[in-house]
């Protein structure tokens, strides 16, 4: 009896966290436009600090026409239902921040929405 | 420097630069740029013509209001950016409307006390508040003497995607910054013209041959609180 239980606890401990509670894996939308300025796996791990570093760039010099813009990111990932990319869990930064437990500030300030 | 010593630092530069951001080098998205640059060459000034302003006409502040997102309203907890003001001589009985915003100070308080580095110049001479870095202290806000700037209570929603602003930075006229780095003026001074008045003008002080220096030279221009010696990039004509 006791050699089951501690199976029994076992095998609950065995499966993921994740699994039990059904965190659903972030939906990407396809970005409507052309090619991203890098590959995915570059955007998914880089672009925190590839808009950080060009905040400084674009805020205090005043640098027009850069290749990186989060106008751009909005205006190509922004979801054909939603017209955003924050503003339905399923939006294309909302789902994968989400997923990831981090908090996305950058809308709070930013327009989330395409411009003209 | 001797070849190996320069090698030495230019590789260790190179290698700086993938740590920030591997893959893509940011020199080298700096570099594949056709991008354009504030220059310290310009210093962006405005002249305001107090005699062609006209009492009770808010065009200006409408224009700034509907350009940067602002909702209009001039409660104690809502953002200014420029506001109209009424003045009387009390002995001739003299009446001047101005309007009155950001004075661009090429030696600006707000920047002196900033403790974050939020407040700064531009080379150009444009004074912003990076909201990347305030931290909505406000001593920007005591320190101005001109009342320009705004602090933002509430959170916002719907911005301008060229006006980004939220709640809990400090905020004030930008001089239309996305609009001048697409080479277009104020919306403010766009306005003006449009109603036909052209109080306000707005162009480059650092060169002799611009409109606003031709002006500036010939009709004088006078700096609100000029004891302060802040060096204002916003001048008045006639007051």
């Amino acid at each position: 009896m006791r050699l089951l239980a501690a199976l029994a606890l076992i095998a609950t401990l065995a499966v993921p966290a994740g699994v039990l509670a059904g965190v659903d894996k972030p939906v990407l939308e396809k970005a409507s436009k052309g090619p991203c300025i890098a590959p995915p796996e570059v955007m998914r791990r880089e672009h925190p600090d590839i808009l950080k570093h060009q905040r400084m760039i674009t805020v205090h010099e005043g640098v027009v026409g850069a290749k990186v813009s989060l106008e751009k990111c909005v205006a190509c990932h922004a979801s054909k239902t939603t017209g955003s990319v924050a503003a339905s869990p399923q939006d294309f930064c909302e789902s994968c921040h989400a997923y990831a437990g981090v908090r996305l500030d950058c809308f709070e300030c930013h327009a989330s929405r395409p411009g003209r | 420097m001797n070849p190996t010593r320069r090698q030495f630092f230019g590789t260790t530069a190179a290698l700086a630069g993938m740590a920030v951001a591997p893959g893509l080098l940011l020199t080298e998205i700096r570099q594949a740029n056709s991008e354009t640059q504030a220059s310290s060459k310009v210093r962006w000034g405005m002249l305001v013509d107090t005699t062609r302003c006209v009492q009770g006409c808010t065009a200006c502040v409408s224009a700034c209001n509907t350009e940067n997102g602002l909702s209009g309203r001039i409660g104690p907890d809502d953002s200014q950016w420029i506001r109209k003001i009424e003045l009387k001589e009390k002995t001739t009985g003299r009446a001047l409307s101005l309007p009155v915003m950001c004075q661009h100070c090429a030696e600006p308080p707000c920047v002196d006390v900033c403790p974050t580095g939020a407040s700064f110049k531009r080379a150009d001479g444009i004074v912003l508040v990076d909201r990347h870095l305030c931290i909505g202290c406000r001593y920007c806000m005591m320190a101005c003497p001109y009342k320009a700037r705004s602090f933002v209570h509430e959170p916002l929603h719907d911005q301008k995607p060229d006006v980004p602003r939220g709640q809990g930075c400090v905020e004030s006229c930008t001089l239309c910054v996305q609009r001048v780095d697409r080479g277009e003026g104020p919306a403010c001074v766009e306005a003006c013209k449009a109603e036909g008045r052209e109080a306000l003008l707005f162009g480059d002080v650092n060169d002799p041959n611009s409109a606003i220096s031709r002006r500036m030279r010939e009709a004088g221009a006078k700096q609100i609180r000029a004891d302060l010696q802040l060096d204002t990039g916003v001048r008045y004509q006639g007051i």
